[in-house]
């Protein structure tokens, strides 16, 4: 018995590893013209565990005070050997998380995976998003740069919109009246440990969830494979998936790296809180939607203030979302078609909106 | 050889498709696979070095006003990013050292019962030309040039010779 495999059976001995990693063994990922999708949810993972990685790095030279977070974001852009490298990262595979948490959720919505047993693993993956939009909103302020200072001001307001506890809400997430080096202690706070806490016990339970459920397969498959089951096709997860999905993953650290190199994201000015707001102000691509439907809302409809319909529209949206698998069975199965078109519809409506965003001055 | 194909794996022997075998083709691609991973691995290790600090390098600060100083009595002053120490002796005369002790690094202060410069932390003591005379320590300190410039007393690292 060689020495790796001894200190296996030591360990399997104590821990009876064996046993607990079998359902592992036993996991099949199903084989059909949609499987590619399935690729997405561990993209989103791997780049989650990028940020961490860069995000600790990051912290090692970072310094949460209003005084000193430009000045210390420019240290490591420009003093820190390889801090450009290591910043550029960590912005660009946030975004790309984003990006790739949207595509594996509207997959999953219009495969309509979210469906019985699985509207935990649903709920738990919205969730999920919701928190990874946080961090988009938390970390973006921490440069302290001018576009930084105004997202946030805005994010907040927006916030103090919602009746009653609205304006509560917003002297907490600022940290007092105004958007201050108190609101850039909190948002680093909530960056670097709230967040993370919740995230990582939220993705923990999507991944039994996951597990325990198995892989959804579409209807349409599902029906086909019904009907002709020997055309039935699996793949055992590991190693057959597994490999896969590590070539998906060796592929997005090329690509990352290829857009952290070539256009490095940039740190612009320092934010002064007494200045104006510069011209052509957005925010990040992933609020564009919410930024140009409150943009484009009249300031009156029926007697109510435009600005608050739209923003409890949104909130109504998400509650909605959310609940997306309980309102198919409120549905009945003969409108199903109708939850199809509604999810299209919120695609389109979010893509198309942070197009108009984009391009709007 | 024909293998059962496990499910969800091609069913062709491949090896026979690109003319190389397949072990060749598994080990180059996990070089290139271990390769560009440690090519990302040194920018992260050069990362972690800090980068050197500006203020080590500085060559000169203000140490004091002339009115400030006693005689027979030392202050501690900002040198750089480092803390130094300037002793005004009974006969007014300026000495200006570093102020880190050469044992563990604590800050070092003058103390006048003894005219010598003192570590509080493990009793090293060092007198007035910043030599190690008794405790742990085990070298000088560093001392610097005294230049007074009408009322402001300036410090000034030595040039190497």
């Amino acid at each position: 018995m060689n020495a790796a495999s001894r200190v296996q059976t030591w360990i399997d001995e104590r821990l009876n590893l064996d046993e607990a990693l079998s359902p592992l063994r036993e996991k099949t990922v199903p084989v059909h013209r949609y499987s590619s999708w399935y690729f997405l949810g561990g993209l989103t993972l791997f780049l989650f565990l990028v940020q961490l990685f860069t995000g600790v790095l990051l912290l090692l030279y970072y310094h949460a005070s209003a005084g000193e977070a430009f000045e210390s974001v420019q240290n490591i852009t420009n003093r820190v050997q390889f801090g450009w490298l290591i910043r550029s990262l960590h912005s660009w595979s946030a975004n790309l998380m984003v990006f790739c948490a949207f595509a594996h959720m509207f997959s999953v919505a219009l495969a309509r995976a979210y469906r019985k047993p699985r509207e935990l693993t649903w709920i738990s993956g919205v969730i999920l998003l919701f928190l990874v939009l946080g961090f988009g909103f938390s970390g973006y302020l921490l440069p302290w740069n001018t576009r930084a200072y105004f997202a946030t001001k805005v994010g907040t307001e927006v916030a103090g919109q919602v009746p009653v506890v609205g304006r509560a809400i917003m002297i907490f997430m600022r940290g007092g009246e105004d958007v201050s080096g108190a609101t850039l202690t909190r948002f680093f706070g909530l960056h670097v440990a709230v967040l993370p806490a919740l995230a990582i016990g939220m993705l923990i339970s999507h991944l039994l969830l996951v597990q325990k459920f198995g892989t959804s397969v579409p209807v349409s498959v599902e029906k086909e494979w019904d009907e002709n089951p020997e055309r039935r096709k699996e793949m055992r997860f590991f190693p057959n998936f597994f490999l896969r999905e590590l070539i998906g993953w060796y592929i997005a650290l090329a690509v990352l790296v290829v857009l952290a190199v070539f256009f490095p994201w940039e740190l612009g000015t320092k934010a002064d809180p007494f200045s104006p707001a510069p011209p052509g102000i957005k925010p990040e691509w992933y609020f564009l939607a919410q930024f140009q439907t409150l943009k484009l809302l009249p300031a009156h409809i029926l007697h109510l203030d435009g600005e608050l319909l739209g923003i409890l529209g949104f909130g109504l949206g998400g509650a909605l979302w959310l609940g997306l698998p309980f309102i198919e069975v409120f549905a009945g199965a003969r409108r199903v078609r109708w939850v199809k078109i509604g999810i299209l519809f919120v695609l389109i409506y979010l893509a198309g909106m942070s197009v108009v965003g984009y391009v709007a001055r | 050889m024909v293998t059962r194909a496990l499910p969800g794996e091609c069913p062709f022997d491949k090896s026979n498709a690109t003319g190389m075998p397949r072990r060749t083709a598994l080990r180059f691609l996990l070089g290139t696979v271990v390769g560009s991973l440690a090519t990302l691995l040194y920018p992260v290790l050069r990362y972690l070095v800090p980068p050197a600090e500006s203020g080590l390098g500085v060559g000169e600060a203000l140490a004091a006003r002339i009115d400030e100083l006693k005689p027979n009595s030392g202050k501690t002053f900002r040198f750089g990013s480092r803390p130094a120490l300037l002793v005004r002796l009974a006969s007014g005369e300026y000495r200006s050292t570093s102020a880190v002790c050469t044992h563990l690094g604590c800050t070092v202060q003058y103390r006048p019962e003894t005219a010598q410069i003192w570590c509080a932390c493990h009793n090293g003591c060092y007198d007035l030309n910043g030599r190690n005379v008794s405790g742990p320590p085990p070298r000088a300190l560093d001392t610097y040039e005294v230049n007074v410039r009408g009322q402001e007393i300036y410090v000034i690292r030595k040039q190497a010779a």
